[in-house]
């Protein structure tokens, strides 16, 4: 129930003690194998906002997380859960290598929109199978998309060292993409705000921004969005309104693969202006962390995808900077927030909600003479595959 | 201390969240004797009894059994105290068979085999004491309900509980065997066992109990010997004011035909004939009563005329054919031919509970060019909606930015009604209009429905509730094990035949 | 590919089913109870990690196996507070144990060997040793049967012949006793439980614990027996591989065996094959490497007919009102 605690409380304070007692373990971590976890924040928190340096890759990384936190939302709002991002992203970065190619690109504004098209299709169609497998054949959405990372890995490392790479090299990836399809980096765009020439942020941060008010408005200002929302919540309801769970899965999970796929006009086409193996270097699963922690709210998801752009940016500098550390304590960190805000959610909601309730006796909506739903709130539900 | 009491609750308080379930509520149940406890939907009787029972912990109050003062933290320490409960909704495993669900939980060791074999002799004995035949190796759904609420009750005895608490038992059965259920309880009474039932059937009460407690919004309003009450004086004390109990509506005058339906069939997911091949006809201005003990079949014959639900025969909507097979049969399609549904289970279906009120007034509807336009929803023009709705159907609070959840039951249902009937559809599906509402509410909506008839409005009306059905229908089919068993008019029919028919029994067997 | 090929291959199959088999029979006692769990992935991973490093150091496989089991319990009670205390999603629960095991075994195993992630190499005590079973090598000679006792059957390490056993136990214990039943109760109706007067959260709790024991063998399996060290993300997918098999097995001890042992045949397979000609037209050794991911796929989509999961399964209990 909302209705326990102001607003601001659910989708403020709570991520926010989620995110501190995350954050806690994980210097708990950092102190049992023997180093000073206060240095670490240090190093994490200077490497990642402390220069326009860190902020190049801090915003890098978060345009990354953003369209692979924004995937995983839209399927969490129709009560689907794409644990698929990683596959689906990389299928993503083979349609935009595969656009970028092609043509002898002019510009790069040319490029772009074409390159978003064939990203978005070649993650959509990877998520296709796995959704279509759901709604006809039963198959647990969850373990075919797992499945699914796995087998793209393959794919692509088979694509990469036979089909893709430059006859005569031995490293499997792509030639480089031409001029015109090479995006402008942030220290060409804004030459005064100090980024370095090698800072790997570009013009696609804008596309993900974009990308945010889009999926905003794609749940809750349009006729879809309303029906994805209603079949997230309630499938029978769904089924009694004439709305097609066949047609809400398959598209909502089109719609969340698309995204996916979105992430390699950034990694491929924005950094690395060649496809590589393994361009998404696991921002398919951040994705997860970053839908739970930012509510499926575009604007929670932004956020949270800032903070796990600082938190890679700033784990890589501890690798560097502090011996023994390893960038997997990344993973770490990302597991605890999972685990706090998606799973720990109601350890930490019960006694907020007590404390709010405690302080105003008297409830503002009048006494229902029959009993409301039981237990837990309306985001556990949510996200029930 | 009082030997002559079987149960004694002093001061019980319980809350759920901001709503108090239960306040301050004492009672006293005599030994060997039948005790009804009567009230409104949501009175706070299962709330009390799921107490006694240790299923909810009371936020205050003491518990006396047998006149000594008992702690009843779980489940456990109610069935030791000698207590069994029949809940509404079955505790049963459904995949199990009966012996393995009276067993559960009261298993003599480790290994099942010789706590099968002890329950099975005595299993046989218990149903030839009290005349309750049920199969020990029949698996539980693939048993009737009526068979069951006995494996509830064996379940009871079988941990030799003193005190037997019946939640609304007779919901899912027939008036046959409602009638075979109270031979058994008076039996248990003679026996010297004392039983505690919950209703909100006034008939019931008359029927079957010594003592009844009267309960409303969560207080215990009255005890009072049966023998010296009345029905009025009882709904008086439920409600708080008279009620009226009879609905006032002159004779129809059917026009045109509006629904045609003829050999329908729907086969479920499990491969069972839910709808045996259904014939029916409604009338312009006419309310087509279907009565009937739940689950034979009339969810079924909603979903399909509803649309979401498969199966064969033909079905015309004035005149004209519908698909019922194909791609395009869904519940869409459905509401473009003129038929609006009030759906049985409204917070499952009818509803999105997490949706606020203008997001439901549209729900089903949102495709119509008034509330978007091809992509976007107008979310201002469903909103005026949602006000003006709220305001001529009297939804209380009338703020349309509240969830669906926060309503209670009545307006809950009015929201769904006014949205449906304001569609202007030529045939209106409603199904159990009233369960789970308030006295107040159930008023309106039987007048709502009976203003719609009179516009010329054909309605087919599904409920459990006989009398309900008795009040408010023109004409009344009766469903039994997926097929229609008779139809009556309800001048020239009574309660008895309409009970004999729900059970399957026709004239020419009879 | 000869007769003795075929013993080679069944008996690679017989080691590799193994892990799949306990993971299998772990996944089978938490979800009859109601309590899904993707997190046995991580479960194993964590306990490969410290059954190896334990083994490691103190050279005792005995000591190491106890260490990973009690990783993997860690987690596992991890699992329980998060799904069945909290009521939190399960799904989700086991995302973040997977994640957790992934970047724990490696920053510890970092910190601790600073081999890039590896323990180093298990030799003799450290490792689990092949058990040559009674008169393995006097039968050899006998036509087929020989073979089939002494180079199928004999010669794998303890916890082969413990997971087996296992699966006999298993059912026993769901079927047979009182535990079995009351656990199979709460996996398909826990209402029916908690009026029958039996702990819920008990029942669910022990369930979970069962599951952190087996995925804990399933784990020392691998980095003490199958191969000779823990390495990085060695688990390489077999939790999703064994819930698949799980699905497959519509949740019955035998079929699981069955289930997991054709998945072990399938990576067998891939194995022998790394390169194969079909028809002249060469398949790329991806392909056979993705070969188990693909096949679960395929099985879970098109030969599982109607599996019926326990009813309560993923639900948090919550009495009803």
């Amino acid at each position: 129930m909302n209705d326990a605690m102001p607003k601001w409380a659910d989708i403020v304070l709570i991520p926010l003690i989620n995110l501190a007692l995350a954050l806690f373990v994980s210097g708990l971590v950092v102190a049992l194998i023997g180093k000073n976890p206060f240095e670490a924040l240090y190093i994490l928190v200077n490497g990642s906002v402390g220069s326009a340096y860190g902020w190049g890759y801090t915003l890098f990384y978060a345009t990354n997380f953003i369209f692979t936190g924004l995937s995983v939302a839209v399927a969490f709002h129709a009560r689907l859960f794409n644990i698929g991002g990683e596959g689906q992203a990389a299928l993503g970065g083979l349609g935009v290598a595969l656009v970028a190619l092609s043509i002898d690109w002019p510009h790069w504004a040319l490029a772009l929109p074409a390159a978003v098209i064939g990203g978005m299709i070649f993650g959509a169609l990877w998520a296709a199978v796995p959704a279509y497998l759901q709604v006809r054949r039963g198959s647990h959405i969850v373990i075919t998309t797992i499945m699914f990372n796995y087998i793209a890995a393959a794919l692509m490392v088979y694509l990469l060292a036979n089909v893709l790479k430059v006859p005569g090299s031995a490293s499997p990836e792509t030639a480089r993409f031409i001029e015109g399809a090479r995006l402008p980096n942030a220290a060409d765009i804004l030459p005064w705000v100090g980024f370095s020439r090698s800072t790997p942020l570009n013009v696609s941060f804008l596309v993900a921004v974009l990308a945010c008010i889009g999926v905003y408005f794609l749940i809750w200002r349009t006729r879809l969005g309303y029906e994805i929302r209603a079949f997230g919540h309630s499938e029978p309801a769904a089924l009694y309104a004439g709305i097609s769970p066949v047609r809400i899965t398959m598209l909502a999970m089109l719609i969340s693969g698309g995204l996916s796929g979105l992430m390699a006009i950034n990694a491929v086409m924005g950094e690395a202006e060649r496809l590589v193996l393994d361009p998404v270097q696991g921002a398919g699963f951040v994705g997860i962390a970053v839908a739970l922690m930012g509510r499926s709210h575009p604007l929670g998801v932004f956020i949270a995808a800032l903070l796990f752009g600082a938190l890679y940016q700033g784990g890589a500098e501890l690798t560097f900077e502090m011996n023994g550390m390893t960038r997997e304590m990344i993973l770490v960190i990302q597991a605890l927030v999972i685990l706090f805000t998606g799973a720990l959610d109601n350890m930490v909601r019960s006694p907020v909600e007590r404390m709010f309730l405690s302080r105003r006796r008297q409830p503002e909506a009048p006494l229902p003479t029959t009993p409301l739903q039981p237990g837990g709130h309306p985001d556990d539900a949510k996200i029930e595959p | 201390m009082d030997e002559t009491l079987a149960i004694e609750l002093r001061g019980i308080s319980k809350a759920f969240g901001p709503v108090q379930a239960n306040k301050d509520i004492s009672i006293q149940v005599k030994r060997g004797t039948i005790h009804g406890i009567i009230g409104e939907n949501g009175a706070g009787k299962s709330t009390l009894m799921s107490i006694l029972y240790g299923f909810y912990r009371a936020d205050s109050g003491e518990v006396f059994i047998g006149g000594k003062k008992t702690e009843i933290p779980d489940s456990q320490a109610a069935i030791d105290a000698g207590i069994g409960m029949v809940f509404q909704h079955f505790k049963l495993v459904e995949n199990f068979t009966v012996l393995e669900n009276v067993i559960l939980g009261a298993e003599d060791g480790r290994l099942l085999k010789p706590s099968l074999a002890k329950a099975r002799k005595l299993l046989k004995k218990l149903a030839d004491d009290y005349e309750m035949d049920v199969d020990p190796d029949a698996i539980i759904e693939d048993l009737g309900v009526g068979q069951q609420q006995r494996v509830e009750i064996l379940k009871a005895l079988y941990r030799e509980a003193d005190i037997l608490i019946l939640d609304e038992p007779t919901g899912v059965l027939t008036p046959a065997e409602a009638d075979h259920l109270f031979r058994i309880l008076k039996g248990l009474r003679d026996e010297g066992k004392t039983i505690i039932l919950i209703t909100h059937k006034l008939r019931e009460i008359m029927e079957i109990t010594d003592t009844v407690s009267v309960m409303r919004r969560g207080e215990m309003t009255a005890t009072v010997k049966t023998a010296e009450t009345s029905p009025e004086q009882l709904a008086e004390l439920m409600v708080g004011r008279k009620v009226l109990l009879r609905v006032d509506k002159t004779p129809a005058t059917p026009g045109a035909v509006v629904l045609e339906v003829e050999n329908l069939r729907v086969v479920d997911d499990r491969n069972v004939e839910r709808l045996r091949g259904i014939d029916l006809t409604i009338r312009a201005g006419e309310v087509l009563g279907i009565a009937g003990v739940s689950g034979n079949g009339q969810s079924e014959l909603l979903e399909i005329l509803g649309g979401y639900a498969k199966g064969t025969g033909v079905i015309r909507v004035n005149g004209q054919q519908i698909d019922i097979t194909g791609s395009a049969s869904d519940a869409r399609t459905r509401r473009a031919r003129g038929i609006a549904h009030v759906p049985e289970d409204r917070q499952r279906e009818g509803l999105i509970m997490d949706y606020r009120a203008w997001e439901n007034i549209g729900f089903g509807y949102h495709d119509d060019p008034k509330f978007n336009s091809g992509l976007l929803m107008h979310n201002s023009a469903l909103k005026t909606d949602c006000v003006d709705k709220m305001e001529r159907f009297d939804v209380r609070p009338p703020d349309p930015n509240l969830a669906a959840k926060n309503f209670s039951g009545g307006n809950q249902q009015k929201i769904v009604l006014a949205r449906e009937i304001e569609r202007n559809p030529d045939l209106l599906l409603i199904g159990q209009p009233t369960r789970g509402v308030d006295i107040g509410a159930i008023e309106f909506i039987h007048q709502q429905i009976v203003a719609l008839r009179d516009q010329g409005k054909a309605i087919l009306l599904v409920s459990v509730e006989l009398d309900e059905i008795m009040a408010l229908s023109d004409r009344i089919a009766v469903m039994f094990d997926g097929r229609i068993m008779g139809e009556r008019l309800p001048s020239e029919t009574n309660q008895g035949e309409l009970g004999l028919l729900m059970a399957g029994i026709t004239e020419d067997a009879a | 590919m000869d007769f003795l090929g075929v013993i080679q291959l069944l008996d690679s199959s017989l080691r590799l089913a193994t892990p799949l088999l306990l993971a299998c029979l772990a996944g089978l006692f938490s979800e009859r109870a109601g309590i899904f769990d993707i997190g046995l992935e991580g479960k194993m991973l964590a306990s490969a990690f410290f059954s190896a490093a334990v083994a490691s150091y103190t050279g005792s496989v005995w000591i190491g196996l106890m260490a990973g089991i009690g990783a993997s319990l860690v987690l596992a009670a991890i699992h329980g507070v998060a799904s069945i205390t909290f009521r939190g999603n399960q799904l989700i629960s086991g995302v973040a144990i997977n994640f957790l095991a992934s970047g724990l075994t490696v920053v510890i195993g970092e910190a601790w060997f600073s081999l890039g992630g590896r323990t180093p190499q298990l030799e003799g005590a450290a490792r689990f040793q092949e058990i040559t079973l009674p008169f393995a090598n006097a039968v050899r000679d006998v036509p087929y049967l020989g073979p089939i006792y002494a180079d199928f059957l004999s010669g794998h390490s303890i916890l082969v012949y413990v997971a087996l056993a296992l699966v006999p136990i298993t059912w026993w214990v769901l079927f047979r006793t009182r535990f079995g039943l009351r656990l199979r109760a709460v996996g398909e109706n826990p209402a029916a439980v908690d009026t029958a007067g039996v702990s819920v959260v008990g029942l669910r709790y022990a369930a979970v614990m069962i599951c952190g024991v087996l995925t804990g063998i399933a784990g020392a399996y691998l980095a003490t027996a199958l191969s000779a060290g823990f390495v990085k993300e060695m688990s390489a997918g077999r939790g999703f591989i064994a819930l698949a098999a799980l699905i497959f097995a519509k949740w019955r001890p035998w079929y699981a065996l069955g289930a997991t042992l054709l998945f072990g045949l399938l990576e067998a397979l891939g194995n022998r094959f790394q390169s194969l000609d079909l028809f002249g037209i060469p398949i790329p050794t991806q392909f056979m490497q993705a070969l188990p991911y693909i096949l679960t796929v395929v099985i879970l989509a098109g030969f599982v007919g109607r599996a019926i999961p326990p009813r309560a399964g993923g639900e948090p209990y919550v009495k009803e009102r």
